[in-house]
């Protein structure tokens, strides 16, 4: 008996993984502007995903107000784009300040637990907000314009989006993977079964947990920014939309909270959904409202966790498995 | 005599926050759990209350009176359908599913409602506009003294009925040990159900003083979510009369932040909570009940 961590399925599915990137990075060589900005969107949808799921899958840590570091990203880009930084340089600078601020709020806010956390992280994001409508360098109340992308002819504007969003996603979700291996992973997930044993162990918890939250500000930082690349418009009354929260909630619920593909499934489904019922609309939000409690309520391991525990599953292996000798194979 | 008269007006709102935040306060302080679709419940108990005044014309009091009923039974069956259940999961459970709820109650009202504001101000009679000028440059309105001697009693009513009353020594009881409270013999599910009805009831009347006192919309929940933690977090989390000092204390920042300047209102509220969150449970010293 040995333990193991690749299948063959996880290493053909992670190898085919690695495919997919490199297949959506010529997109924009072949298909027209309209896919590009929409796969755009998905990405965003990816990286959000995968961000709050770092949090509350893995640092038990349930975040209202991850909207604030999405703002940061979106408004960042527009303040280093004012002063005279080329656009994507400026949103590279405002993905760094994004994860430089989290480090501050880091110090107070995860001293927080469970509803004051979450609701606390909201009132921060609220702060911001009205920070931003007090500015009017910043647009104020009714919101601003990223002209400086005019600069760019539309086609390779929205190709040049396209690749930074696929950047993005693919350097924040490898380094989670890597890390969630790495032996610190290990203490993350020991973490995310019982938080409580895992302290008594000698985790340390807190450490652990700063940096989820840290990687989750550079990366919800990033998802806002692309926002602004995407639809070169924003407002705080959207960019700071608790809806946001909604969004990953639904994502990563319906998905699988805590496991790795979970959150890219679910991601997936809200972009499918989004498309599919195109006029928005209230009924489209009592749904995913409602599903989202129902998975909460009634499966909380979401549609990948649940698939996980009964087929043995791993398609991107974050943890281990007891491989029998003859090789026949039984999840860890 | 501007800045006091601002920290009257203060006490005024912050009496309203406090009626919003009771039933927040219950529900913490019997199941330990915070409800993220408290302020659209809240909001939902205005929309009740404005079906009840189109529909037959009375006065919004009378509608209001007969909306608590309503609300108290819808209390009490979503303890039974949706929060019960979420006990039984981890600390994160009950607040997904509040606010996938939340979620669930602000677009429905959309629906049925259209997003159009309203108020009930017209419909509550002369109270509303009554106000009276004190020495100077102090000015109280009818409905301010209205609000503040409401929550009074209502703090005071809840006070008496945990002290006093059989039932409420049941609740607290419950509280301190459900399963210890089973074996003695306290159905604990009736009890919790009828905390979250309770809560639901004065979220009701602060929805409609929300409506009487200003205008609400199906968007208008999550503020009023806000503001109600944030009076609970400042009076200090399981203490009642704490949340109706904890509501007055975040009203009188947000009259004086406004003070300062027009927009900065709800910006000081918001500062008073962070600092008295970081300085009240920064320390990780609150006690959560680990999952059951």
């Amino acid at each position: 008996m040995r333990v193991a961590r690749w299948t063959r399925t996880s290493k053909l599915f992670t190898g085919g993984t690695a495919a997919v990137a490199v297949a959506l990075a010529c997109v924009p060589l072949v298909f027209e502007s309209d896919l590009v900005q929409k796969l755009t969107t998905l990405l965003i949808l990816v990286l959000l995903a995968a961000m709050w799921n770092a949090l509350a899958g893995y640092g038990g840590l349930l975040s209202v107000g991850q909207q604030a570091f999405i703002g940061i990203g979106a408004y960042g880009t527009v303040f280093f784009a004012d002063h005279g930084v080329t656009p994507y340089l400026a949103m590279v600078l405002a993905t760094l300040l994004a994860g430089a601020i989290s480090l501050p709020i880091s110090l107070f806010a995860l001293r927080l637990r469970a509803a004051q956390f979450a609701i606390g992280m909201w009132v921060i994001a609220e702060v911001m907000s009205i920070i931003v409508r007090l500015d009017q360098n910043l647009g104020a109340g009714t919101g601003i314009s990223l002209i400086q992308m005019n600069q760019y002819e539309p086609n390779f504007r929205q190709a040049y989006t396209f690749w930074l969003a696929l950047a993005f996603t693919v350097i924040f979700l490898v380094a989670l993977f890597l890390l969630l291996r790495s032996p610190l992973g290990a203490s993350l997930q020991a973490i995310r079964d019982d938080e409580d044993a895992a302290r008594s162990l000698g985790v340390r918890v807190a450490a652990r947990k700063r940096l989820l939250f840290v990687l989750a500000g550079f990366g919800c930082g990033a998802a806002g920014v692309l926002v602004v690349a995407n639809t070169l418009f924003i407002e705080p009354g959207s960019v700071f939309s608790v809806q946001w929260s909604a969004y990953m909630i639904f994502m990563v619920l319906v998905g699988g909270l805590g496991t790795f593909e979970g959150p890219i499934i679910g991601a997936i489904l809200l972009f499918a959904i989004q498309t599919t019922f195109t006029q928005g609309g209230p009924w489209y939000l009592v749904g995913l409202g409602a599903t989202a409690a129902l998975f909460a309520l009634a499966l909380p391991r979401g549609l990948w966790g649940t698939v996980e525990e009964r087929l043995g599953l791993r398609l991107l292996p974050v943890g281990y498995r007891v491989v029998e000798a003859k090789g026949e194979e039984r999840a860890a | 005599m501007t800045l006091l008269n601002a920290a009257l007006q203060g006490v005024f709102l912050g009496a309203f926050y406090a009626v919003l935040a009771c039933g927040l306060s219950i529900m913490f302080g019997v199941m330990r759990i915070i409800n993220l679709a408290h302020g659209d419940i809240a909001v939902f108990g205005a929309y009740v209350v404005f079906v009840i005044v189109e529909h037959t014309g009375v006065s919004a009091f009378v509608a209001f009176a007969a909306a608590l009923p309503v609300m108290v039974v819808l209390g009490y069956l979503l303890q039974l359908t949706v929060l019960e259940r979420s006990l039984k999961g981890g600390i994160l459970t009950p607040l997904l599913a509040t606010f996938g709820l939340s979620i669930v109650i602000q677009n429905l009202l959309q629906l049925t409602f259209s997003p159009d504001v309203r108020s009930l101000g017209g419909s509550a009679g002369a109270l509303t506009t009554a106000s009276w000028q004190v020495t100077g440059g102090l000015s109280v309105s009818a409905l301010g003294i209205v609000v503040l001697v409401v929550a009074v009693l209502v703090f005071g009513a809840l006070q008496l009925f945990l002290s006093r009353t059989r039932f409420g020594w049941m609740m607290r009881a419950t509280a301190e040990d459900a399963d210890a409270a089973e074996l003695v013999g306290i159905n604990s599910r009736h009890v919790y159900a009828s905390a979250t009805a309770l809560a639901v009831a004065t979220a009701a009347l602060g929805g409609f003083f929300l409506a009487i006192r200003s205008v609400f919309d199906p968007v208008s929940g999550p503020t009023q979510l806000i503001f109600a933690f944030e009076a609970v977090v400042i009076g200090g989390m399981g203490s009642l009369w704490g949340t109706l000092l904890g509501g007055i204390a975040l009203g009188v920042a947000q009259t004086l932040g406004a003070q300062v300047h027009p927009q900065f209102s709800v910006m000081a509220g918001h500062l008073l909570f962070l600092v008295v969150l970081i300085a009240r449970y920064g320390g990780g010293r609150i006690a959560l009940r680990v999952a059951r």
